[in-house]
């Protein structure tokens, strides 16, 4: 028998954490669905987080927009503020699983399963993203480079709980690019995944964050091929340069989806690609898995 | 054989008739079906490819649960073999284990999920010995015969003098080609309930192709009479060959628990379980000499057939005789010899799978025509369209081809759609001058094919087939035969032929649900056979059943009709009763109610006749390998990613030759979903394989393509009849599976010139292909090997 609590709000749901630490979260549970059928696993409790207001939809505010960890992904890629101002965020959204999967899965549930293949992640990354967590003693604000400590592990503290993500509004002159290679074009876990975010002024490149998924034990950042790039002239040597600093700086593995080698070249092409796009001012939407706005 | 009667029905597409209920929902397949009593089955599996088997403890399971029943080897009350072929496939794992996912112990419980929670706790303990994991390990000597290879199967054929032919030959081209696995993901895994009964019979209920087969396989397992074996197939989702085989298994599994416990028992696999324990397309390696006239004339072909067949024999030798007599293509070359052998690995058995050995090696066949006209300089059209087979060419068995014969149509109209040599040598020319701007490639690709339909050589005279039709004592016509319905439409076709020979509508036939005890054995539904050849034997007793109507209306004193002894030919149309002139003289359902009044229901029972000449020998594979063969060409364009190699097909142009199309919206149906099976398996669907253990046994990792990954269809039905089939119809269930793959590879060289050997043709593939310098030779000279990151 599994008991399932459905708080009606935020302390509610932080109260019974605090009461009962061995309670497991449940959002779209799109993730813990798959995991516990294939280990046979049954929980004692579960909380029901989709029945916890505070926790959901997207606030708009000049500078920013602040995601509730349980919005899904559907609804972020139908915002128009995302669209507008955040379309990689969209774009991803759009990537996530297929249609059925989008309506249900969540960007905290996304963020909390930790999966080195998670797609928002990277982009999560490459945006500077602040992820907000929640527990008795209060709420932390985490930098979402410090999110992930380790494979499948992020910074989240007995009782504590995702709240909401925010994202600083991208300056007027920053492009933002994505690129999932899936293993087919919907319902697709990641081989390799890239977001990009970068301000250009006269030509160069004055600041840049990449974020990549699939290609270590968690998303990282390309701080290698971020600081070659970094102020430098956009052409294409830098591309080709950048492209092969990128293919290096991981050390990704062979798994059941692909191969440590494709990963690198892919990595390498992808962000290659993506400054030579710069160049060229194609920055439009680059995925080889959309799966159907 | 009798004239087919004018078609009325044939030829027409009306609504499904289990369409609605499936739709719906209302469709009740074995795991919705609940006997009360009913407890379930669940399977304890090997993890090791190869190991003793040292002991099996049931007492923490026991201990759990005391309600908990188990059996293993040692307890069988007969033979421990599914008996298929051979006698070597043992239904509980007796002193070793050969493959991950041998059934070790089988253990039956209340529910579902305590007969799982048992499984879990039997405690198995092995000791791990030397195995032949892979077909390389299998090349090597398999350690279970002493070091020795370990061929399950062989078959040859020899025509002409090859060394001859090679020796005159101006071109000698070599290709080795590999193809995988492929698992059949039908939409609803195996399942099965058995049914014990107080006489000591059994009821085997469930999801099949195949009831007698069943039927046969379970009265030796369980040492009883065939009629103490009762099979009743019930709503199926899908077969591709994956229940043909297996069934026998899983009923011989839930039978021997239902006998133990005197309870009805279910067991059903969860998608998982499928995967990892049931019988799969068999992986193949072919390697192919041809020598080559100047002209790009085909003078000799020396071809070496390697299957995996995995740890046992099940159908491989079946499989492997079509893959060899398929192994040259649809080419006339006067010299051939074709060397097939079957190996064993400590892998899941491979079975019967949809095209049964014919993909594999046609697969290879298509490549390496590929090959030859690069050598030629000669695109992939104009050399399949100079040794393309015609009518009077001969084949590797020494069959003339004498009617039927669609190969340079099927290639000419898909040519005609799609300008393809015109367009395929604007791709060649774009390749040398692509510009890096990340935009996607394109290619076409070409495949040419045939296939045998029905049951290889003399399998239809040997099996002999019955079939009967019925006037029930409604007076309905009721077809009896054990053809299934697993998605296909065999009840819809089935249903059309027969309203037709008798001369009745569609709606007056009712097609008998396939049950051991209400149908004759008219063979397994496999082998494309159903319409063709089971559809066959109906017309003859269909017409049988007409005429003794028509003589009962005409002659009997019962007969409801009056149409003067003057009237000699009287016609049955649409359930109406004609004169010569055409003039209605009285129904069908009058004439049957007052025939079934009088001497009660009818049965016309026909057996299989050959067509005459058709004659096989399976000593020396000489003579008419099948009795007629469909032709398909399949054009294939797509667009690669340059920057990731990732592909996407666009367009599939499907020019198919099936004799009739009896219902012809199945009929496309049946070619559009057989060649997206068949895309996958060329670029897509993988198994990996890791110790022994299957990597991709989820959903989640065997990866088949969705409706995004598949092509816009222009799909061709062209109708060159046979004598030898219903109405003129050749088998259309497997030939979509042939083509496919190596049309794909084929776009995907012209499109990026990496010259894949193997599929499937993921992007990890073509990236180490390309690597590996595997490019065509004209861009090799350039810049094969991309450096990582750097321009392509
Ligand atoms: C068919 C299919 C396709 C998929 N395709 C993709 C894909 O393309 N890309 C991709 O990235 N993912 C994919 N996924 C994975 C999954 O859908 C996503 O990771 C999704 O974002 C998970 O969200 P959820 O709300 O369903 O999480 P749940 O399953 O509810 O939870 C996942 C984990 O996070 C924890 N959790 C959830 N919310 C919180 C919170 N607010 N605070 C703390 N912990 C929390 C849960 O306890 C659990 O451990 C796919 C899954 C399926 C079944």
């Amino acid at each position: 028998m599994t008991l399932a609590y459905t708080p009606s709000n935020l302390d509610e749901a932080l109260q019974i954490l605090a009461d009962h630490p061995d309670t497991v979260l449940v959002a779209g549970c799109t993730d813990l669905m798959v995991v516990d059928y294939a280990m046979g696993r049954r929980h004692d409790a579960v909380l029901d987080l989709l029945a916890v207001p505070e926790l959901h939809g997207i606030a708009v505010s000049d500078d920013a927009i602040s995601i509730g960890a349980t919005t899904k992904f559907r609804e972020i890629l139908n915002h128009a503020e995302v669209q507008k101002n955040y379309p990689m965020l969209a774009e991803v959204a759009g990537t996530v699983g297929g249609w059925q999967i989008q309506n249900r899965a969540t960007i905290g549930g996304n963020i909390a399963n930790a999966s080195p293949a998670g797609d928002s992640l990277p982009v999560l990354l490459a945006l500077g993203a602040q992820v907000e967590v929640r527990g008795a003693a209060g709420p932390r604000i985490i930098p979402y480079e410090a999110m992930h400590l380790g494979y499948r592990r992020v910074d989240l503290r007995p009782g504590e709980l995702i709240t909401r993500v925010r994202i600083q509004k991208p300056a007027a002159n920053t492009v933002q690019m994505y690129k999932k290679v899936g293993t087919r074009a919907a319902q697709a876990i990641s081989k390799v995944v890239v977001g990009l975010c970068a301000t250009i002024v006269d030509d160069s490149v004055a600041e840049i964050r990449i974020g990549a998924g699939s290609v270590a034990a968690t998303p990282v950042r390309l701080d290698r091929t971020e600081a070659r790039v970094r102020g430098a002239r956009l052409e294409p040597s830098l591309a080709d340069e950048a492209g092969r600093i990128a293919s290096t700086e991981v050390a990704p593995i062979d798994d059941v989806r692909s191969t440590a080698e494709y990963r690198s070249f892919v990595l390498g092409r992808v962000v290659r690609r993506m400054l030579l796009n710069m160049i060229s001012g194609e920055t439009g939407p680059n995925s080889t898995a959309g799966s159907g706005s | 054989m009798t004239q087919p009667p004018r078609p009325r029905e044939v030829g027409q597409s009306r609504p499904r008739i289990d369409g609605r209920d499936k739709v719906t929902g209302a469709a009740r397949y074995v795991d919705d079906l609940n006997v009360p009593g009913m407890w379930h089955g669940a399977t304890v599996r090997s993890p090791h490819p190869a190991a003793r088997i040292d002991s099996i403890d049931f007492s923490r399971a026991r201990q759990a649960d005391p309600e908990v029943a188990a059996i293993t080897a040692a307890d069988l009350p007969g033979p421990n073999v599914v008996k298929l072929i051979a006698e070597d496939w043992p239904i509980l794992a007796a002193e070793e284990v050969h493959h991950v996912g041998e059934a070790v112990a089988i253990v039956v419980a209340p529910t579902r999920e305590r007969a799982r929670a048992a499984a879990d706790r039997v405690d198995v303990t092995y000791t791990e010995v030397p195995g032949a994991l892979t077909l390389d390990d299998a090349l090597r000597g398999d350690p279970r015969v002493g070091g020795q290879v370990n061929v399950l199967a062989s078959s040859n054929i020899d025509w002409g003098d090859v060394d001859q032919g090679l020796a005159d030959a101006d071109h000698i081209v070599e290709g080795e080609y590999e193809t995988g696995w492929q698992e059949h993901i039908y939409i609803e895994p195996q399942g099965m309930i058995a049914i014990p009964q107080d006489d000591g019979s059994v009821e085997i209920v469930g999801s099949m192709q195949c009831p007698y087969y069943v039927q046969h396989a379970l009265a030796h397992a369980l040492s009883l009479e065939p009629d103490m074996v009762r099979v009743r197939h019930v709503a199926t989702g899908g077969g591709f060959g994956g229940k043909e085989d297996f069934p026998d298994m899983l009923g011989a599994h839930a039978a021997l628990l239902a006998r133990k416990i005197k309870r009805p028992v279910k067991i059903v696999y969860d998608r998982h379980e499928d995967i990892v324990a049931t019988t799969k397309r068999h992986p193949s390696r072919v390697r192919i000499r041809t020598g080559v006239a100047a002209d790009g004339r085909l003078l000799a072909q020396d071809i070496e057939v390697v299957l995996d067949g995995g740890a046992y024999i099940t159908l491989s030798p079946v499989v492997l005789s079509r893959a060899v007599i398929h192994a040259a293509g649809p080419y006339a070359c006067p010299n051939v010899r074709i060397q097939g052998r079957v190996l064993a690995t400590n892998t899941v058995p491979n079975g019967a799978f949809r095209g049964f050995g014919a993909p594999q090696s046609q697969f290879a066949a298509e490549r390496q025509m590929d090959r030859i006209g690069r050598r030629l300089g000669i695109d992939p059209y104009t050399i399949r369209e100079r040794n393309a087979y015609r009518v009077g060419d001969t084949t590797p068995t020494g069959q003339v081809l004498k009617e039927s014969v669609s190969a340079i149509e099927c290639l000419q109209e898909a040519e005609t759609r799609t300008r393809f040599r015109e367009r395929w040598q604007q791709f060649e020319n774009a390749r040398a001058n692509a510009p890096d701007d990340g935009r996607p490639v394109r290619g076409l690709g070409l495949s040419l094919v045939w296939h045998g339909s029905g049951f290889t050589g003399n399998g239809e005279q040997r099996m002999n087939s019955p079939v009967t039709i019925r006037l029930n004592e409604a007076g309905a016509v009721e077809v009896r035969v054990a053809a299934t319905e697993f998605g296909q439409g065999t009840t819809m076709v089935l249903q059309q032929m027969v309203a037709d020979a008798v001369g009745v509508t569609a709606a007056d036939i009712v097609v008998v649900n396939p049950d051991t005890v209400e149908v004759p054995d008219s063979g397994p539904t496999v082998a494309s056979r159903t319409v063709m050849v089971v559809g066959g034997i109906l017309v003859r007793a269909g017409k049988g059943l007409a005429d003794q109507l028509m003589q009962f209306a005409k002659s009997d004193a019962a007969s409801p009709i009056d149409c003067g002894p003057e009237t000699n030919e009287l016609e049955l149309k649409a359930g109406q009763l004609l004169d010569e002139s055409g003039a209605v003289l009285g129904s069908f359902s009058d004439i049957a109610a007052a025939y079934v009044a009088s001497y009660g229901t009818l049965d016309i029972t026909e057996r299989f006749e050959a067509m005459p000449g058709i004659e096989f020998d399976e000593e020396t594979y000489r003579g008419a390998a099948y009795s007629a063969y469909g032709w398909a060409c399949d054009i294939i364009e797509l667009e690669v990613d340059p920057d990731t190699l990732a592909v996407s097909l666009t367009d599939a142009t499907l020019v198919y030759d099936v004799g009739k199309a009896i219902h012809p919206a199945m009929c496309r149906g049946q070619v559009e979903g057989g060649t997206l099976q068949a895309l996958g398996y060329g670029f897509m669907e993988e198994i990996k394989l890791k110790d022994g253990a299957y990597m991709n046994d989820r959903l989640a990792t065997y990866i088949i393509p969705t409706i995004r990954d598949t092509p816009d269809m222009d799909t061709v039905l062209i109708e060159n009849p046979t004598p030898s089939g219903a109405f003129g119809a050749k088998g259309v269930g497997e030939i979509p599976m042939d083509g496919g793959a190596p049309a794909v590879l084929s776009a995907i060289e012209n499109a990026t010139g990496i010259v894949a050997a193997g599929i499937p043709a993921t992007p990890e593939r073509l990236f180490s292909d390309r690597m590996a310098g595997r490019v065509v030779s004209n861009d090799r000279a350039g810049s094969a090997k991309p450096a990582e990151g750097g321009p392509a």
